[in-house]
C-alpha cells in the first residue's frame, strides 16, 4: 500500500464515501495500564481509507447511559487483506470507558472514514515521526506506509515513563528507527529533543517532519521546519458533533493563501500543512 | 399527490423531512444522495461576513446537547456565487435561512436573494446564539412583524419564519408573522441555555450560553409546534428533536405539514432518508394514501372521566 494508491481506491469506492456500519468487535485489549487497543472487522468500503483519517465511533451504553455525541478516533491500523481495522485509545472520559466495554461478539458503530489524511511526500528519503502519547496511533499507520515506500523512517517516542511508551515493537518490527524519550529520564523535554532533531537533520539527513497529540512538538516542529526549510504535516484534535463538515464545531484558526482562516479540524483536516497552523 | 408528497404553500415537497438549519450542508453529498430529501436548507447566511462563536461550541448531555456556534458566516455573496451554483443539479427546492441584525438589512438581504433560483427564504429571528445575551426578533410580536413585514415588501419569495420556543406567547408571535406576510411558520429553533462543568468550575461552551437540541428539547418544541398550528391558518414546519419515525409521527398529528430533522444527523449521518422510507413504510402500514391524512389528527388523551369540581 501506499499513500498515492490508496486515495484512488477511496475515489473509485463509491458515490458515497462517508458511511454508516456496525462492524464485529475482534478484540478490545490493554495495551498497557492506561491503553487499549479495538480491532473490528470492516469491508473493503471502510478499509478504502488512507492514514490520518478517522472514524466516528459510537459509544455503547454503560450504566444505562451512553455518551450523547459520537467519538472521533483516529485509525490506528487497517488491514485490507484481512479486513480489519484498529484503533488505539486512552482511557479517559466517558466515550473511551464505555468503548473499554465492548468485547469480541459486540458490534461497534462507525461512521467514515472521514476527513484528510496525510498527503503522499514526492522525494522524501528521510522522514521523521515525533509523537507523544496517543499521537502515536496516528502517526502507526502513517509509519507503515512510508517504510513501504521505501522511505526511510525515523520515530521519536515520547511519553511520561517507559512503561506507557507504545508502538515501539511494532515501528521497529517495520524497519521504523526508534528513539525513545520520557519525563522519568528527563529526555522529553523541549531543549533536548530541539538538539536531538537538529543532529538527525543536519546528520542523518531528514527532510519531512510528522506530528501529533502535542502543541509543544508542533510549536517545536514549526520552529526547526522553518529553520531547516523542511516541510511537513500534523494531525490536530478537537471536539466534534457531526464529524463530517456540516456544524462548525471543530473550528481552528491557520494561515491559508495569505490570510486567517478558520478551519473545520473534521473536513479541511484532522491533517494539514505544518506551518499552516496558527 | 404522490403518498409523501405535501405543500408548503405554493412549495410542492416530494416528501416532509428536510434538514434543520445549521446542521446540513453541501458535504452531506458524501453521504447520500440529497434528491431524497422534501428540501435543502442551509445553514443560515449573513448579509456580511460573521466569525462565529470562540471555542468550545458545542457540549453534550444526556439526551442532547447544546451549541453556542454563532452562526460563522462567508456573507451573501459567497452564497450566491459559491454555495447556490453547487445545488443547482439537484431537484429538491432549495430554502436559504438568513439573518441580519436589524429589520432593514433582513429585507435588504431578501431582496438580493429574489431571483437566485431558490424556493423559500427561512427567516432566522431566533437563533440564541447571534443576539445580545439571547434576545431574539422572534421573542417580540412587533420585532417579528417588522422583520417579516420589511422582507415582505422586498421579495417576492415565500418567506417562512422560523420561531423561537424561548417566547412565552408563541402563538401571538406567529399571528405577528402571518399578519406581516409570512408564508409558514418553522416550530421552533434551539431554546437557550447553559451548563457548567462543576469539577473545573468552567462554562462549557465558549460563548457561556448556547441553544439545546436533540431528543430532549422534543416535548416544548412539539408543543410549541401545536400551539402555532392553532394560532395561524399558514403551514407549520415541526422541529426540534426528531430521531425517529415516530417522532415524525407526532409532529405531523398535531398539524406539522412538514419536519425538520438537525441533531440527529450528527448521530446517523444518513438518518434523514432513512426517516423517509420509514415514514412511506408506516403510512402504508396504517392503509393510509397521502401523509396529508395524518395531519393534524391528534386527538383528546385516553383518560376521559371527567372529575368532581372540588376534592
Amino acid at each position: 500500500m501506499d499513500l498515492v494508491a490508496a486515495n484512488i481506491v477511496q475515489e473509485s469506492n463509491s458515490d458515497f464515501p462517508i458511511r454508516q456500519a456496525q462492524l464485529p468487535v475482534l478484540e478490545n485489549r490493554p495495551v498497557n495500564s492506561e491503553y487499549r487497543q479495538l480491532t473490528v472487522a470492516a469491508d473493503a468500503a471502510m478499509t478504502a481509507c488512507v492514514p490520518g483519517q478517522f472514524f466516528h465511533l459510537r459509544c455503547p451504553v454503560r450504566d444505562g447511559v451512553a455518551p450523547f455525541f459520537r467519538r472521533p478516533m483516529s485509525i490506528y491500523g487497517f488491514d485490507r487483506q484481512k479486513g480489519t481495522l484498529s484503533f488505539l485509545y486512552k482511557l479517559a472520559g466517558t466515550g473511551t470507558r464505555a468503548l473499554a466495554g465492548l468485547s469480541s461478539g459486540d458490534f461497534l458503530d462507525v461512521v467514515g472514514p472521514l476527513g484528510q489524511g496525510f498527503s503522499a511526500a514526492p522525494g522524501c528519503r528521510h522522514a521523521l515521526i515525533v509523537a507523544r502519547g496517543v499521537g502515536l496511533a496516528t502517526l502507526a499507520p502513517l509509519a507503515e506506509a512510508l517504510v513501504r515506500q521505501s522511505i526511510r523512517v525515523t520515530a521519536i517516542c515520547s511519553a511520561r515513563t517507559p512503561d506507557v511508551l507504545m508502538s515501539v515493537d511494532l515501528f521497529r518490527a517495520w524497519g521504523v528507527e526508534v528513539i525513545t524519550v520520557t519525563d522519568d529520564a528527563g529526555t522529553s523535554s523541549v531543549e533536548s529533543l530541539e538538539a536531538l532533531i537538529a543532529g538527525l537533520v543536519e546528520i542523518d539527513g531528514v527532510d519531512r517532519f510528522y506530528t501529533c497529540g502535542s502543541t509543544r512538538l508542533l510549536r517545536l516542529l514549526q520552529r526547526l521546519g522553518e529553520r531547516f526549510a523542511i516541510g511537513g504535516e500534523v494531525a490536530l484534535e478537537q471536539q466534534m458533533a457531526c464529524g463530517f463538515g456540516a456544524c462548525q464545531s471543530c473550528v481552528r484558526p491557520f494561515y491559508r493563501n495569505g490570510a486567517a482562516v478558520n478551519l473545520r479540524v473534521c473536513h479541511e483536516g484532522p491533517v494539514f500543512d505544518l506551518q499552516e497552523v496558527l | 399527490m404522490g403518498l409523501l408528497q405535501t405543500r408548503i404553500g405554493d412549495v410542492v415537497l416530494e416528501n416532509p423531512v428536510m434538514p434543520a438549519s445549521g446542521t446540513f450542508g453541501v458535504e452531506m453529498t458524501e453521504v447520500f444522495d440529497l434528491d431524497r430529501l422534501g428540501a435543502l436548507v442551509l445553514k443560515t447566511v449573513t448579509p456580511d461576513k460573521r466569525r462565529g462563536n470562540p471555542v468550545p461550541r458545542v457540549c453534550e448531555l444526556p439526551g442532547g446537547m447544546m451549541n453556542s456556534i454563532g452562526i460563522p458566516s462567508k456573507g451573501a455573496s459567497y452564497l450566491i456565487e459559491e454555495t447556490l451554483p453547487l445545488l443547482e443539479r439537484f431537484s429538491a427546492p432549495v430554502v436559504v435561512s438568513v439573518s441580519a441584525s436589524s429589520a432593514e438589512d433582513f429585507a435588504a438581504f431578501a431582496h438580493r436573494l429574489d431571483g437566485c433560483g431558490i424556493a423559500a427564504i427561512e427567516v432566522n429571528i431566533s437563533c440564541p446564539n447571534i443576539e445580545d445575551d439571547g434576545r431574539a426578533f422572534a421573542l417580540s410580536e412587533t420585532a417579528t412583524a417588522d422583520v417579516i413585514g420589511r422582507m415582505r415588501r422586498a421579495t417576492s419569495l415565500p418567506l417562512w419564519a422560523k420561531l423561537s420556543p424561548a417566547a412565552s406567547d408563541i402563538a401571538a408571535i406567529a399571528r405577528a408573522a402571518e399578519g406581516a406576510g409570512a408564508d409558514a411558520i418553522v416550530s421552533t429553533n434551539t431554546l437557550l441555555g447553559m451548563a457548567v462543568d462543576p469539577l473545573t468550575g468552567r462554562f462549557r461552551l465558549g460563548n457561556v450560553m448556547g441553544g439545546l437540541s436533540g431528543p430532549l428539547l422534543k416535548p416544548v418544541a412539539l408543543r410549541a409546534t401545536y400551539q402555532c398550528v392553532r394560532a395561524v391558518t399558514i403551514p407549520v414546519i415541526g422541529c426540534g428533536g426528531i430521531a425517529s419515525v415516530d417522532d415524525i409521527l407526532e409532529y405531523l398529528m398535531v398539524g406539522a405539514r412538514a419536519v425538520q430533522v438537525g441533531t440527529a444527523s450528527f448521530l446517523e449521518p444518513a438518518i434523514m432518508p432513512r426517516l423517509v422510507d420509514e415514514l412511506a413504510d408506516t403510512l402504508r402500514a396504517r392503509g393510509l394514501e397521502t401523509v396529508e391524512q395524518l395531519i393534524g389528527t391528534v386527538k383528546a388523551a385516553d383518560e376521559t372521566i371527567e372529575l368532581a369540581e372540588l376534592v
